[in-house]
């Protein structure tokens, strides 16, 4: 069952005003679409400045959208007023990834969780201590640390509190927003088996967003590759990962980590830089890093479309000849 | 806590006695003594200098004049004023209410208005109102606070007849009249220098609070608040402001001797007869007693100022630990 609906999202910002002059806007998203199933996890992937946290943001209403449609349990996010919208706060939550700077520091752990409780009225009087505790057995900390300040935990604790928190209000949708690039490897996979197991036993679905493969290959079932505020890729993360059929994800593949030193592979390193989100480049935007043998004019005139390819759906205009990461 | 406490207020002490002794080295090597301003009046023999440098034990080395100065404080006398003629104890009595009204108006409005408007310009950032409110605080930040009450009272005062430009009471006012019609005169005199005085400051706490503000809405948890469904002005005030507020702590424990001792120009202005006049008057005339009188109630001020802002920051931020 779709929980989640997303069309044509835009979102620009208007970048600053120098005295009169204007400049161009600077186009963070630019048309995405995609749907969020009941209980799945769908990761949202890119480099840093592709737009993938915009996205996120903008979906919960953080950020007021550009254009484009957001349906969640059959109501339209972005024609909610402020009342409706503050009462869907309760449904929808995020996890940003500095666990450090997303607790309020002058706020103990255990109030910052329980405000969420008492906004929504969710229980009252004693019943809100109880919970709290309850939420930070459930995250793996002690109850007793609900008295503490953020400062006194560590990151992985912090992201752990930062869990609490969102699973407080009992959302159906959770936003991550990197929840686990800012930690250390042993800490992510906790994290990532916490949110594997949270949303088994709440039935929660999960926004993944993150700039890693490997970590997206242990949480999501679907994945959305994002380029210059694009989808460029998107489908079952074992298909698109076997086989990619864009060449951006290609050159994202061949940049993991292969951990058998035996195993051959090429390491596709693209030449440039990220185009500036104000000033994209026309036709197909990834067009001047790609490395397809068989780009042409048509790439630099024409915005190719999400289509079927193979397994997965593709905007590339030559998907069916992408080279895989092992022949690149 | 208590140790840190401790350790803290000896340290203030020190810095304080620091800071006297060396404004009583300092101003015995500024060139002339009070007797120079003395002689401007009239002529006056050897003899009769020679008795008044006995007086005042200016004849005698400096470090034997620093150590009565030092036993003279202990027992809470601060000496006799030289230009004054009456104990520095009983001139300052007579000064630090008017300064203490003065500063502690400006204070007020600082920290209310200042920090009010602070709070909006950073939640309407880059709006008319936040661009307007930017260069009127720029121009009030760069405005000298005496021409800027030269102006208020010519204004004001002189052209529009509309409050008082001079001294804190109306002397036509009798000594016996009802208590609030006393409050009202005295309040009417202080608009204008509490005004020119908060302009300055007003500025500063401003653009502080703007800045100190933006900062934090950008943080996460900032983010995480909205999304919990929090009202927004909840959001703004007990989620941010609260964390908005160290710098402008740290601003307030700059201003405070500042706005007490520091008014010397306000002061002037307006004839108001606080402790810049005072002050003022006494560094002119070489008074070392009442100059010393001064600062020590100055030095004081900073001290404390900077203690009270220590021991706010360890109230308020629970990741501050002292040990």
């Amino acid at each position: 069952m779709t929980l989640l609906q997303v069309r044509d999202l835009v979102k620009h910002y208007q970048a600053g005003r120098f005295f009169r002059g204007t400049t161009p806007p600077i186009r963070a998203v630019q048309g995405v679409s995609f749907d969020v199933e009941t209980g799945e996890t769908l990761a949202l992937v890119g480099e840093s400045g592709c737009g993938k946290s915009s996205v996120g943001r903008t979906v919960l209403r953080l950020q007021e959208p550009t254009a484009g449609s957001a349906v969640f349990e059959g109501s339209d996010l972005f024609s909610l007023d402020r009342t409706a919208l503050r009462r869907m706060r309760r449904r929808m939550q995020i996890i940003f990834q500095d666990p450090y700077s997303s607790l309020n520091p002058r706020m103990t752990i255990g109030s910052a969780i329980a405000e969420g409780i008492e906004i929504h009225r969710l229980a009252k009087g004693k019943e809100v201590g109880r919970r709290v505790g309850a939420l930070l057995e459930e995250v793996g900390l002690d109850p007793g640390y609900a008295g503490r300040y953020p400062h006194e935990f560590s990151g992985g604790q912090r992201q752990r509190i930062g869990i609490a928190r969102a699973l407080a209000v009992e959302p159906r949708f959770i936003v991550c927003d990197e929840p686990v690039s800012a930690l250390d490897v042993s800490v992510q996979a906790q994290v990532l088996n916490l949110l594997a197991d949270l949303q088994r036993e709440r039935g929660l679905s999960y926004l993944f967003i993150a700039h890693d493969l490997a970590v997206v290959r242990q949480i999501a079932r679907r994945v959305a590759v994002m380029y210059l505020g694009k989808i460029v890729e998107e489908g079952e993360t074992e298909a698109l990962l076997r086989q990619p059929r864009h060449p951006y994800t290609v050159a994202l593949l061949s940049a993991v980590p292969e951990p058998d030193p035996r195993r051959q592979r090429s390491r596709i390193v693209l030449t440039g830089d990220l185009p500036s989100p104000s000033n994209p480049p026309p036709g197909c935007p990834f067009h001047p890093r790609c490395f397809h043998p068989r780009r042409d004019r048509r790439c630099r005139s024409e915005i190719p479309a999400l289509r079927p390819v193979g397994a997965t759906r593709a905007a590339c205009h030559y998907a069916e000849t992408t080279p895989s990461p092992e022949t690149a | 806590m208590t140790a840190w406490l401790a350790r803290r207020i000896t340290q203030a002490v020190v810095t304080f006695g620091v800071a006297v002794a060396l404004m009583f080295v300092l101003m015995r090597l500024a060139p002339g003594d009070p007797l120079s301003r003395m002689q401007e009046d009239r002529m006056m023999d050897p003899a009769e200098i020679a008795k008044t440098r006995a007086i005042f034990k200016l004849d005698q080395p400096i470090h034997r004049q620093f150590a009565a100065f030092v036993k003279g404080v202990l027992r809470g006398d601060l000496g006799l004023s030289i230009e004054h003629g009456l104990p520095v104890n009983t001139l300052l009595a007579s000064r630090i209410g008017p300064t203490l009204l003065l500063g502690g108006a400006t204070i007020l409005l600082n920290f209310t208005l200042g920090l009010w408007l602070g709070v909006r310009q950073a939640v309407r950032r880059g709006s008319r109102e936040d661009r307007t409110l930017t260069a009127l605080s720029l121009a009030g930040y760069a405005t000298p606070s005496f021409w800027l009450g030269l102006v208020l009272a010519w204004l004001v005062g002189i052209k529009l007849h509309w409050l008082p430009v001079a001294g804190m009471q109306s002397p036509l006012l009798a000594p016996d009249a009802p208590w609030l019609a006393r409050a009202a005169d005295i309040g009417a005199h202080l608009v204008l220098p509490a005004l020119t005085l908060s302009i300055v400051t007003i500025a500063g706490t401003m653009r502080y609070q703007r800045a100190a503000l933006l900062e934090v809405l950008r943080l996460p948890y900032i983010g995480t608040a909205r999304a919990k469904g929090i009202p927004e002005r909840a959001v703004i005030w007990r989620h941010a402001w609260r964390n908005a507020l160290f710098p402008v702590i740290t601003l307030f424990g700059l201003w405070l001797p500042l706005l007490v001792t520091g008014a010397v120009f306000v002061e002037m202005v307006f004839a108001w007869p606080g402790l810049g006049s005072l002050a003022a008057g006494a560094a002119l005339g070489r008074d070392y007693p009442l100059v010393m009188g001064t600062a020590l109630l100055a030095a004081g001020l900073v001290v404390t100022a900077s203690l009270l802002t220590d021991v706010a920051y360890a109230l308020l931020d629970p990741r501050v630990r002292y040990t």
